[in-house]
């Protein structure tokens, strides 16, 4: 338990948290950071956009992220988890996402990256992760927003990704990973943002889904994936973006899901856990930090539910023509 | 990252966790060179195995063994002893890195990928899923890897079901084998299977979902699985035709511009310029297919041969529950016109989950085409002064009501068997959540059965009260209690003449436009909207409302009041852009740029959701004011409005004004203030 007073309590140490990623960003050689070594182009969009929401992104140096990343990518155009690792349109997404921040989409071979990532369309419409064939929703909505912030949706067949995402549609209104799979609030963000962003959200039940993602908020404010699962501050993202993409936010309790983030915080050493008393780590911390945008906290900037990027960077993009 | 308890290590921690890495890193960058230089020696290979133990998420391992399985193979004489041996080398590092971490989207894919080159016995797969389940019946990559398995083996979908019946046995409260339940049993269902006939097997379903919700009331595990029940009970697959404008039996008077000399006419009178009505239909369900040839019209209106229909719905779709055509008419032509019209004329009208719209449907309304008086009045349309009551009698409005079409459903009777059971428990739970959440939903459900005026509107009261006992109960989800007492509430108003024309008017300044006052009422969402159709003009001023979805079939609404309400971006009235005749749109005093989320961003047709759009001088010469207020650029343009009131809202200004201007230039009034030119 932390002795901290009351007051303290309610409030946002952004500074701490900035503070915290600037150093998780150096220390490179912790076993921690080892083992995960393998997404560190995941860390990098989860900790780049947090500190673009506290409007800190000038404190890294643009040119040292971008020529890394650079090195991350393969010659089929997609990009790794780090240098050396194979390519997965898990990475090509995070890595197209940090460019769109640094307003730096201008330096990458379009062409290569778009066909990359639409070569991994199946007949079915569904989407691989990469040459293995793995096939989940996950890709549908990673493989529709990257070519979306790439101006290249037309590369795939639109129609049939939707038609398969809706396959994935369950009796609860949610949806899973592939046909038939249980409904789970990280997939459905996925599916909810791909019908967002190609305009085919007619084909999500709201009400019905909205009540099942209302009933993720638990007595203590926190929201959980599923029935009858703990509360995590990741799904204050997956829920409440896709209650926000779906207009149905109102049905749950804001300020409670406030207390239940900050609540969550190291306010000792900036990060943000999974539950209050949790290690931290930079996965929760931006989760925490987009989740506390969405509810609209003071002091941090507008994010879009559905590209998980800083509405002024979705809006730049998409807005030109 | 999940679960790990917070605390400050100690330097003894701190030292052993340093070796712990720098023997990783060593690991991985050997790896990283046997990877890169497609080495797949047997020590190689063996360091691979060394670093999916300890990391099973280092998926660049995974497809290293993947293709050292492929390259092993391509070198043996295809040995079938050989070849077992590779795989059963594969499963048990597999089975070793899942003991690590039984939710590794790599090594399930990787098992997969062994499996699918035809290894492994079933019977060993089924053992190890048993093993998972044991350790946590709620994951759900083993539950996918089940269904991989099944599918491969063709097991049967009844004794996957019973397999649901024994986890539900065991523990009631697992949401994953309700929920596979509910895929096995409406796959049976809809096949019509042996012994799987809805009126025997959905009643025998709410018997074992009762033992879930009613041992333990606050465990969800059975809830949406009871809904889906209900849905299955409540929803005829057959979609039926739930009202139409025209409504059968009516008469509409019509005329053209300047429209008629204001006597209190009881009908219902349409004034076009455009020398066409509107005819709507609203379907129970969203239908496609709904075209001149499904839909046939027998009138002597000149000029409706080949009617083009449009689904009033999102730009994408092609299905919607509203249809709408236009009929023209010739205004000098002064005479009254029979108008039949036969739904399902021929077959092609199915709904969106694949069934024909059956039986045709046939409804007659009389046009009566009257004499145009020559001054039009151009004045300001006030929401103030002007109106009468609406002295309708109850006959005018009971067809102007919703058409009950007849449930021609033979097997009704089990249906409604099955509600008044469920009403009868549900009664027991009177104090839980669940139990008065329920029960609302069963006695609104069974209102919706009931076409018996007499006894309808009559269970409304209790439903009502159920929803203002469920704010106090379950404050956090207040906001979807309110809701839906909105919609009880205004289908509460909407079941019976009496009730209705209460909040019926007539506008003077509009020739006798018939205005539905629906403000101060607490309203925070819109319904009822198919037993609405023939409303011209509407007030929902004060109220709760926040986005006007649901209002879009209302195409004969020429005049909004939405002033006062939560409205917080012009994205949310996108709904209104498929109301071709609204003339007069007030919106003042709303939050329409106090909010820096958007709720209804996506809901909006839009660059963000990847809509066509072609652009404009006022887009070519102010790029950074349409991005700024995009949501008022989108939908304006698309609205012919006259009259606009915007004021009271953060938004509003000289800047937000003015270019409202330049969008909506045949706009002759703005916030009270008539424009010159």
């Amino acid at each position: 338990m932390s002795s901290t007073s009351s007051s303290q309590m309610g409030q946002l140490v952004a500074d701490k948290h900035v503070r915290y990623i600037l150093m998780a960003e150096k220390k490179k050689e912790s076993f921690e950071s080892v083992v995960m070594d393998h997404l560190r182009m995941n860390g990098a969009y989860w900790g780049l956009t947090t500190l673009d929401l506290l409007d800190k992104l000038g404190c890294v140096s643009e040119d040292e992220v971008v020529s890394w990343l650079m090195t991350c990518q393969h010659e089929s155009g997609g990009f790794a988890g780090n240098t050396g690792h194979d390519p997965h349109i898990l990475y090509t997404l995070s890595a197209v996402q940090i460019l769109a921040l640094f307003d730096k989409i201008n330096i990458l071979d379009i062409g290569k990256v778009s066909s990359y990532v639409a070569k991994l369309q199946n007949e079915d419409g569904s989407f691989s992760g990469d040459m293995w064939g793995e096939i989940d929703t996950r890709f549908s909505y990673i493989a529709i927003c990257c070519l979306s912030i790439l101006k290249c949706l037309d590369k795939i067949n639109v129609k049939k990704a939707v038609r398969y995402i809706v396959s994935c549609k369950n009796l609860d209104g949610g949806f899973g990973c592939t046909p038939g799979a249980e409904s789970h609030a990280g997939q459905i963000f996925c599916c909810v943002g791909a019908l967002a962003i190609t305009g085919s959200l007619h084909h999500v039940d709201k009400d019905l889904l909205g009540w099942w993602l209302c009933e993720r908020q638990l007595k203590g404010g926190g929201l959980n994936g599923r029935p009858e699962k703990l509360p995590d501050v990741c799904y204050s993202w997956w829920v409440l973006s896709s209650l926000i993409m779906i207009d149905r936010v109102h049905w749950i309790d804001k300020a409670k899901l406030v207390k239940f983030i900050l609540d969550c915080q190291d306010l000792e050493n900036g990060g943000i856990s999974d539950r209050p008393d949790d290690a931290v780590d930079i996965f929760h911390t931006y989760f925490g930090v987009a989740g506390l945008s969405l509810l609209e906290y003071p002091g941090v900037k507008v994010i879009d539910p559905a590209y998980a990027l800083p509405v002024d960077v979705v809006n730049r993009i998409m807005f030109t023509k | 990252m999940h679960g790990r308890p917070r605390k400050a290590s100690k330097p003894e921690e701190e030292a052993a966790s340093a070796a712990k890495a720098v023997k990783l890193r060593s690991l991985q960058s050997q790896f990283m060179k046997n990877h890169h230089d497609k080495i797949y020696t047997e020590e190689a290979i063996e360091l691979s195995t060394k670093l999916l133990e300890i990391n099973p998420e280092a998926y660049t391992a995974w497809n290293y063994r993947k293709l050292a399985v492929e390259d092993c193979l391509s070198r043996i004489d295809s040995d079938p002893n050989l070849v077992n041996s590779i795989f059963d080398e594969e499963l048990r590092v597999v089975e070793s890195a899942l003991r690590q971490n039984f939710k590794s989207y790599g090594a399930w894919h990787h098992r997969k990928w062994v499996l699918s080159k035809g290894h492994s016995s079933i019977a060993h797969e089924l053992k190890l899923l048993d093993k998972f389940q044991r350790l946590d019946s709620r994951n759900f990559h083993a539950w996918n890897y089940r269904r991989f398995v099944v599918e491969l083996t063709k097991r049967s979908e009844q004794d996957e079901l019973q397999y649901t019946d024994d986890m539900i046995n065991n523990n009631f409260s697992n949401y994953s084998a309700w929920h596979n339940r509910s895929v096995l049993l409406s796959s049976l269902l809809a096949q019509n299977a042996d012994g799987f006939m809805p009126n025997e097997r959905i009643p025998d379903e709410y018997d074992l979902v009762h033992s879930a919700i009613f041992t333990d009331p606050d465990d969800q595990s059975g809830w949406f699985y009871h809904l889906w029940l209900l849905d299955q009970t409540l929803n005829v697959e057959t979609p039926l035709l739930t009202s139409s404008w025209p409504s059968h039996g009516s008469t509409i008077i019509l005329s053209g511009a300047g429209c008629l000399n204001g006597s209190s006419s009881k009908f219902t009178t349409f004034c076009s310029e455009s020398g066409s009505f509107p005819l709507i239909l609203y379907f129970d369900q969203a239908v496609g297919g709904v075209s001149s040839s499904t839909v046939t019209i027998d009138s002597e209106l000149k000029g409706n041969e080949d009617l083009v229909w449009e689904p009033i719905s999102y730009k994408n779709s092609q299905v919607s529950c509203v249809w709408v055509t236009h009929l023209k008419y010739v205004s000098t032509d002064l005479c009254e016109y029979k108008v039949k019209i036969r739904v399902g004329n021929s077959p092609g009208i199915v709904s969106s989950r694949g069934h024909n719209f059956r039986a045709p449907y046939e409804f007659v309304f009389t046009a009566h085409v009257h004499d145009t008086v020559k001054d039009s009045q151009e004045g300001i349309v006030s929401w103030t002064d002007g109106f009468d009551i609406w002295d309708a009698k109850s006959k005018d409005l009971n067809s102007l009501i919703t058409l009950d079409q007849l449930q021609a459903e033979i097997d009704f009777k089990w249906r409604q068997e099955a509600i008044d059971s469920e009403v009868e428990c549900f009664g027991i739970l009177s104090d839980s959540k669940i139990g008065k959440l329920t029960l609302a939903r069963l006695l609104m459900a069974r209102e919706a059965m009931v076409s018996d005026d007499a006894v309808k509107g009559v269970r409304y009261e209790e439903i009502l009260q159920l929803y203002n006992d469920l704010m106090a109960l379950d404050s956090s989800h207040y906001q979807y209690y309110k809701d839906e007492h909105s919609v009880a509430f205004l289908h509460k108003m909407t079941s019976s003449s009496e009730s209705l024309s209460r909040h019926l008017f007539r506008y003077r300044g509009m020739n006798n436009l018939v205005c539905l006052r629906l403000n101060n009422l607490s309203l925070s969402r819109i319904a009822s909207v198919e037993k609405l159709l023939f409303v011209q003009m509407l007030d929902l001023s004060h109220n709760e409302l926040h986005s006007t979805e649901g209002l879009e079939a209302m195409q004969l609404l020429s005049c909004l009041n939405l002033s006062h309400n939560r409205i917080r971006s012009f994205s949310a009235l996108d709904s209104l852009r498929h109301v071709k005749q609204l003339k007069v749109l007030d919106v003042s005093h709303n939050h329409i740029g106090k909010h820096s989320v958007d709720t209804t961003r996506y809901l909006c047709s839009s660059p963000l959701s990847n809509s066509e759009w072609s652009q404009d001088d006022v887009g070519r010469q102010n790029p950074g004011l349409v991005t700024k207020y995009w949501d008022a650029y989108f939908v304006l343009r698309d609205l012919n409005l006259k009259q606009l009131d915007i004021a009271g809202n953060e938004i509003s200004g000289n800047e937000f004004s003015s270019f409202v201007l330049q969008v909506v230039p045949k706009l002759v009034w703005l916030d009270g203030q008539k424009l010159g030119n």
